[in-house]
């Protein structure tokens, strides 16, 4: 039904557009040349085409988002009293039933005449008011269209219309992203909730033991489930530790080696090179640590007398190191590079090394960029999940000791929320809180590096 | 050369002697050959080019230039755009090293050692010839590690009160000191464009140098903030030999004992200063000074 409405308003603001133009073409040439009308022509086109569209696109896009609640009032006014004075949930029960009947699908068996006729009522009702909006829509877009054109005159400020009108799109933009932020927060926000009338709060964030096991029978023995988060963040926090402390020695002093001292020809070479490394799928990086460097731990391990597990936090963390090499070197040789050359001037002016003024007025200078990437980094590491899942193991131990199994957050919603789920119980929405968690967690890290930085930061200009 | 000894003998004139006035009515036949005329070398000097030549990669950007840089003066370089001014400063302490395809040859020597052999280490040759740039550069730091950043690479301090003082002495000596003293903490990219350009000469100066370069220091600045610049290089005139290249002749004026011209990679004329701007030996300074080119 809505199918031809966008090609036809389309259609309708390109005719706009150019008529739009053509008017202010030709009271140009009438008023004695381009000069005398305030914006160029295709102001004039665009303030044409904007008036016709908007105001149908507005229409369009209402209609579309209150369509089912207003016919749905419609259907309920007209079925019969009995069926109106039950519950709000059973009441939900029938309409859907009359919209699955009204849509040619089956409704249950026993379905009355009541809900027959109402089914037809509501395709009746749609029907009439698709082509109500259609016709509403196509109003809309040629009436203000042509009071748009009658409106063009030599002093209309079109340009400042047009361009105050690309702004708003800006912000609605912006906005979009905003505001999906918001509702993915706010989603994993009231599931954790949902969660928290379960389990306490702080049996939660200061539980030491996680096994989330909750029975399926009541009388069902030794799974009441323990949902301490303790272990799971150690285990993330151990992995990400050695991930960085991997990452960020090597990704540093490769971006000073290329920004510093490498000739340009082997610099447009390594830099491209290095950053393969962040386009290789976290799965490859996955079995790469699953079937290759966790055996070769362990098997060093038993050699020099280490008892360690086949899959270690270790492992893991050396991979993801790894990985986020590339956010390291690639962002801080640019930071490290945009530091202004009068600055290494005046230090070596001064009888300073290479590696004096490196030390102590180009990586101060570049601190910020170069914190930004490495925060850029641990939230990466901190939210991987492909690596860990295949190396670090599975089993919550709460241990810092790198040659054991731990588990992570990551890993932990991946084996709640894999397969079918009852999303009622603790144990899947079990899930959201671990993730509100380590998102409030991120967040607190990414504030307390940023005022660290604003400490510390040396700018220059 | 004995003629070279004999304009070096009154290379610093007080005024214009009668001597001088007759020699500019003789000579009303302009040198026009690019070769340099005037006073290139001086009796004592604390530095010796000779026959500088340096090239950015196939390109010659300074053709074979000979000149001295005396004790307690102020040479100052002019000459257009692109003559090769800045290139030969950066010669004087090798910053053309930093720029790869610089190559660099001749004679540069610094009381007696050439600078270009590869026996001497550059790092202890630029804290001895120290450099301010065109555009202040401090760094991102406080006042106070601004300048305390040469004395503690080089080690010239035992202890915090030594280094203290040498921050002071050095501010005061580029007339800073009032202006900072109540905040050395903070960022020294806060002060304004002459007081960094001063910060910038209190730091080479916190380095003891024996020569200072300045490439155009007052390029960037306001007149006030020239004047006091200004000031400065007359003061530290009798301590350490400087190097100024200026693109205001007024300025070349107020501040040098010499001069020396520059055109298109070649070093036209070396002379006292007053008497390069008031006689002239050879007609390219005439039609620069003069503004008929440049």
């Amino acid at each position: 039904m809505f199918s031809y409405i966008t090609p036809c308003v389309l259609l309708l603001s390109i005719a706009a557009y150019y008529l739009g133009t053509r008017r202010a073409n030709s009271i140009a040439a009438a008023s004695g040349g381009m000069k005398e009308l305030h914006s160029l022509p295709t102001h004039y086109g665009v303030f044409t085409a904007i008036c016709s569209a908007a105001p149908a696109l507005i229409i369009f896009a209402l209609w579309i988002f209150f369509e089912d609640k207003i016919i749905s009032v419609l259907v309920t006014r007209s079925l019969p009293a009995d069926l109106q004075q039950l519950s709000a949930n059973e009441l939900t029960l029938v309409l859907n039933e009359v919209k699955n009947i009204a849509y040619g699908g089956f409704g249950a068996g026993h379905s009355g005449e009541a809900v027959q006729a109402a089914a037809k009522t509501y395709n009746l009702l749609s029907e009439f008011a698709s082509n109500l909006v259609a016709g509403l829509v196509i109003v809309a877009c040629i009436v203000p269209g042509c009071i748009a054109y009658k409106k063009i005159t030599k002093d209309l400020r079109a340009r400042n219309i047009v361009e105050t009108t690309g702004m708003a799109f800006l912000i609605c933009c912006s906005g979009v992203a905003i505001l999906t932020t918001l509702g993915i927060v706010l989603s994993v926000l009231f599931e954790a909730i949902r969660f928290f009338q379960s389990v306490p709060l702080t049996d939660f964030i200061f539980g030491l033991d996680w096994s989330p096991q909750t029975a399926m029978r009541v009388d069902q023995a030794g799974s009441s489930g323990a949902f301490g988060a303790v272990p799971v963040f150690a285990g993330t926090l151990l992995i990400a530790v050695i991930a960085m402390m991997v990452a960020i020695p090597i990704g540093l002093l490769s971006a000073i080696y290329l920004s510093e001292y490498a000739s340009p020809t082997f610099r447009t070479w390594a830099k491209p090179i290095l950053e393969i490394l962040a386009g290789i799928p976290t799965v490859v990086y996955g079995f790469f640590a699953a079937l290759t460097v966790a055996p070769l731990i362990r098997d060093l391990g038993s050699a020099t007398g280490f008892t360690v597990s086949s899959e270690s936090a270790l492992a893991a963390g050396l991979v993801m190191g790894i990985m986020i090499i590339p956010f390291v070197s690639s962002l801080s040789d640019d930071v490290i590079h945009a530091v202004p050359q009068s600055m290494r001037d005046g230090s070596f002016g001064l009888g300073a090394t290479h590696f004096e003024t490196i030390r102590y007025v180009v990586i101060p200078a570049a601190l910020p960029g170069i914190v930004g990437s490495i925060l850029l980094a641990v939230s990466r590491a901190i939210g991987e999940t492909m690596i860990v899942v295949m190396a670090a193991g599975l089993s919550a131990n709460l241990s810092f000791n790198p040659l054991s199994a731990v588990t992570t957050v990551t890993v932990q919603i991946v084996t709640l929320l894999v397969g079918d789920q009852e999303f009622d119980s603790p144990k899947t929405l079990a899930a959201f809180a671990l993730g509100l968690l380590l998102f409030v967690f991120t967040l607190l890290l990414n504030v307390i590096a940023l005022r660290v930085v604003r400490k510390y930061r040396e700018q220059y200009e | 050369m004995e003629l070279t000894a004999n304009h070096a003998s009154n290379a610093f004139p007080t005024m214009l002697s009668e001597e001088m006035l007759e020699e500019a009515e003789q000579s009303k036949t302009l040198a026009t050959a690019r070769k340099t005329v005037g006073t290139p070398f001086v009796d004592t000097p604390r530095m010796t080019c000779r026959d500088i030549q340096v090239f950015y990669g196939d390109k010659q950007a300074i053709n074979k230039m000979s000149i001295d840089v005396a004790s307690n003066e102020v040479l100052a370089m002019i000459g257009p755009s692109g003559c090769g001014k800045s290139t030969f400063l950066r010669c004087l302490n090798r910053m053309n090293d930093t720029v790869l395809s610089c190559r660099v040859t001749g004679e540069v020597k610094l009381d007696g050692t050439d600078i270009y052999h590869p026996s001497v280490d550059v790092v202890p040759l630029r804290a001895r010839v120290g450099m301010v740039f065109q555009k202040p550069n401090p760094f991102p730091k406080s006042i106070y590690d601004n300048i305390a950043y040469g004395p503690k690479i080089h080690g010239l301090t035992k202890n915090k009160d030594e280094l203290d003082e040498i921050i002071e002495t050095s501010l005061i000596r580029a007339g800073l000191w009032d202006e900072v003293k109540d905040r050395l903490q903070d960022p020294g990219t806060g002060l304004s464009g002459g007081q960094q350009q001063r910060l910038c000469i209190a730091r080479t100066i916190a380095v003891s140098p024996e020569v200072i370069l300045m490439d155009e220091p007052c390029s960037a600045l306001d007149p006030i903030a020239t004047a006091r610049v200004e000031e400065l290089i007359a003061e530290l005139r009798t301590q350490f030999s400087i190097v100024i290249v200026t693109h205001s002749m007024q300025q070349a004026a107020r501040v040098s004992q010499r001069t020396a011209y520059f055109h298109l990679g070649d070093l036209i004329e070396v002379g006292a200063t007053e008497k390069v701007f008031t006689n002239p030996l050879h007609q390219l300074t005439e039609d620069y000074i003069t503004g008929r080119f440049g």
